[in-house]
């Protein structure tokens, strides 16, 4: 059985002779015995498991197509529905939507602001939503007319304390899930600016999110400063499972298609994977060679491939399964900061502080 | 009361790891055993002590971590660029050549990590010695920045020139060769603690992170998360509440080897891969609502009910199923519920009470079949409609639908013509004359296609559809 916690609990006054040192100690020991108890169920490791799964042959990716135009780093990208349209965002305040088959330019939008982080295509391709340094997330309906000019029909929707990272709509154009350096992930109405539901739980900044694939489509993992992965249930706002393996900040985090685990990227050089039902990390991916933070992941469509983007210019490419490196993808001449899957699996993009964007296929 | 529970804050942190990562892949290539062979190097006339060549630092960097030319070399240069080692001939330029050109380490009192941020007053002694040294040492970036400083910092510009002099007459005392490697080691530090605008920056980074927060409100949560998780399962164990290690792991093998044929980067895809060939023909035939739907696509409804309810071809077959069964209505009821629960929030109360009157009063249209307590719930949850309110009755419909109706489905001659009508596209032969590049077209921006259905009357959200080709007007 399970009991819900009220967000006014957790900001209780505790009693005055429990110091803070008291309280570390506290968590620290119940932390512990809870990796005690998950260690428990530990009685295989993936790789192991997977040895008998055939080997991956020779893999070759390039570059198919390189969009130029942002004058500063890319700092985001998101694929529209239709698998060949995407949506960028740069440090210079500059928003594009490009036609990335084309490689033709269709929209341009200037934010007021600089470090434009998070940007989102909406589901209907009707809109895109992107933030930075604002503190906020604005929407933009897509107007075809070329004479009008987007930012007169900006809609301002979310308001944080503190830069937005990530945001991303949910299943309709109606709906945006936002995370920030305040430490907070909302879901807020499109229409209204209304604020939905807030999920407070992280230590430190929160640097990204991903939505569940599930059938109950209910919930979301962020990750953080903190260096915890979470869950969250959307609709109570309560976080209903955490992860904390990682050494350092978690700078991307993507569900694996089926919804039954996900991947982390962080600026410890490594890339994890959570299974959500055993509860625990079961799989590390790293190798000695890559000594730069991984900073955006996705999986292929089966979920057979992990792609990592790196800070150190360079692309792996991860067999999920057994753990190795199937290939190193050279190309970008600076991090490597957005990289994202087409939805249809065809292709991944990648977005980097080198100014451009590449396909791979 | 705010006690910082992380290390430092600012831009530093992010650097941290990857530094200290760094180093030590740097100690060991100067350890006495495992680690490169040095010796002296000439420089001109002068020898220099324990240099290696830029081909040493590759082979080494191969054989320890069992990678490739191309990847060795971009770990050391970028060992270089982050000043650990420095280039001993054309010190400008920051890169690694693998052939023998000659390169040394750096010492630890330069360390990128060691003396972040560098101090004005460092620089400015720098400079001047250099300017002192030889008229014309500095260049263009360096003159502009000496000018800067002297402006800046005038008041203890008497200070600068005497320890720059001092420095000087200092090293004038050394050994010629150890004077060498200390203004080499000097100087790589600067270029990369102040480098050439324009050139690569290592203290470029990110927005400022790790801004602390509250730690007591966040301990507070932290342990009722812990008690809650312990304490919510009977014995302690929390066993009975997640699935032992083997089966999960088995079912992501499963997973993938279920949905390998349809993984483009993994299986190629039929007739080409629109990004190789440039031939889009693998879009248009499989476009949201085409005539006849590849086969690959048919069988994947078969996989899961969510592929089929999330594929608007499969859904649309469903419900023709669903009709013909006399059961269309329970579709209709969770796609209303999906409506309402992703809608606008202006919109909620109109969408239940349309739900309530379409689906679930008395006498109702297209009344669906809920057990009665999920039936008193809902009706009582709809005195005070919220999104959510629909939640219970929506999950009933989806699991009855998902364990009766879907299995049926796919067992059905509906879905078994479907899947033989289902076309199989040849796949292209690669062309002749490979060099000869397709023109690419264009297809219709999602937003002019919503826009037009709009205009005339149907539904918004329809799906973009890339049927003809042809330029945007």
């Amino acid at each position: 059985m399970r009991f819900s916690i009220s967000p006014e609990m957790a900001t209780q006054e505790v009693q005055p002779n429990e110091t803070l040192s008291n309280l570390k100690a506290e968590s620290d020991t119940l932390k512990t015995k809870l990796e005690d108890e998950r260690a428990k169920l530990h009685d295989v490791e993936l790789h192991q498991v997977a040895e008998k799964v055939d080997g991956l042959g020779q893999f070759i990716m390039k570059t198919r197509r390189t969009l130029k135009g942002h004058g500063n780093k890319v700092l985001c990208m998101d694929w529209c529905k239709d698998k060949r349209r995407i949506v960028s965002s740069s440090q210079d305040g500059k928003v594009i939507v490009w036609d990335a088959f084309t490689t033709n330019k269709e929209h341009a939008v200037t934010m007021p602001c600089t470090w434009v982080m998070a940007c989102a295509y909406a589901p209907s391709g009707c809109a895109v939503a992107c933030g930075g340094l604002d503190n906020k997330c604005s929407v933009y309906p897509l107007s075809l007319d070329k004479n009008e000019n987007l930012a007169a029909k900006k809609k301002s929707v979310a308001m944080h304390t503190n830069y937005l990272s990530a945001c991303s709509f949910t299943n309709s154009d109606m709906q945006i899930l936002t995370s920030s350096g305040d430490g907070t992930c909302a879901l807020w109405d499109v229409e209204s600016g209304q604020l939905l539901q807030s999920f407070h739980g992280h230590a430190a900044d929160v640097l990204c999110l991903d939505l569940a694939p599930s059938e109950t489509g209910n919930t979301f993992i962020s990750g953080g400063c903190d260096k915890k992965a979470n869950v969250w249930d959307m609709r109570s706002g309560q976080c209903i499972q955490s992860f904390e393996t990682h050494e350092s900040d978690i700078n991307s985090v993507r569900y694996y298609p089926s919804g039954d685990a996900f991947a982390s990227g962080s600026d410890d050089a490594t890339c994890r994977l959570y299974d959500l039902r055993a509860d625990r990390e079961v799989a590390i991916y790293s190798k000695e060679s890559i000594i730069f933070g991984a900073s955006s992941v996705d999986f292929s469509l089966s979920g057979r491939l992990l792609f990592g983007g790196y800070n150190d210019y360079t692309i792996n490419v991860w067999d999920v399964l057994k753990g190795t490196r199937v290939s190193i993808l050279f190309g970008h001449e600076n991090r490597v900061s957005a990289l994202r899957v087409s939805p249809d699996g065809t292709a991944f993009c990648s977005g980097s502080w080198d100014h451009t964007l590449r396909v791979w296929a | 009361m705010t006690i910082s529970t992380l290390t430092r804050g600012g831009a530093q942190r992010e650097q941290q790891h990857c530094l200290r990562k760094m180093e030590r892949v740097i100690i060991a290539m100067q350890d006495p055993d495992i680690g490169l062979k040095m010796r002296n190097q000439r420089l001109l006339i002068t020898v220099i002590p324990h240099a290696m060549t830029g081909n040493d630092i590759m082979e080494w960097l191969i054989q320890k971590y069992n990678i490739t030319d191309e990847e060795a070399g971009h770990l050391g240069g970028l060992l270089v660029q982050y000043g650990y080692i420095y280039p001993l001939k054309e010190p400008r330029s920051l890169i690694l050549r693998s052939d023998d050109s000659p390169y040394r380490f750096q010492t630890p009192y330069f360390w990128t990590s060691s003396r972040w941020p560098a101090s004005e007053l460092d620089y400015a002694i720098y400079l001047a010695k250099k300017n002192i040294r030889k008229q014309g040492e500095l260049v263009d970036y360096e003159k502009q920045n000496y000018n800067l400083l002297h402006k800046r910092i005038n008041h203890t510009w008497d200070f600068v020139v005497m320890q720059a002099r001092e420095q000087i007459r200092a090293s004038k005392q050394r050994r010629k060769a150890d004077r060498i490697v200390l203004e080499c080691q000097e100087q790589a530090y600067w270029l990369v603690n102040k480098p050439c605008p324009g050139a690569f920056d290592v203290f470029d980074l990110g927005p400022e992170r790790c801004n602390v927060l509250n730690s007591r409100v966040i301990l507070n949560s932290s342990l009722l998360f812990f008690l809650l998780r312990i304490s919510s399962v009977p014995n302690n164990s929390l066993s009975s509440h997640f699935l032992l290690s083997l089966s999960c792991v088995c079912s992501f093998m499963k997973f993938c080897d279920q949905y390998h044929q349809h993984d483009p980067i993994m299986s190629g895809c039929l007739p080409s891969n629109p990004w190789i060939s440039d031939d889009t023909t693998h879009w248009t035939i499989n476009t949201d609502l085409v005539g006849t739907p590849t086969r690959l696509r048919v069988e994947r409804w078969s996989f899961s009910f969510m592929e089929l309810l999330n594929d608007c071809l499969g859904r649309r077959e469903f419900m023709t199923y669903l009709e013909k069964e006399f059961s269309g209505e329970n579709l209709c009821f969770w796609e209303a519920c999906e409506d309402l629960r992703h809608g606008e929030s202006s919109k909620i109360i109109l969408k239940v009470e349309e739900v309530y009157k379409t689906f679930l009063s008395p006498g109702a249209a297209r009344w669906v079949n809920i057990d009665s307590k999920t039936m008193e719930r809902t009706l009582e949850g709809i005195k005070q409609p919220h999104r959510f309110v629909m939640d219970d009755a929506q999950m009933h419909i989806y699991f009855l639908m998902k364990k009766d109706s879907y299995p049926r489905y796919l067992k059905s001659d509906l879905y078994k013509n479907m899947l033989s009508k289902a076309i199989v596209p040849q796949e292209t032969k690669k062309s002749v004359f490979p060099f000869m590049r397709r023109q690419r077209h264009s297809s219709p921006s999602p937003a002019m296609v919503s826009q037009a259905t709009e205009d005339n009357g149907k539904a918004k959200g329809a799906g973009p559809a890339a049927t003809n080709s042809g330029t945007l007007s």
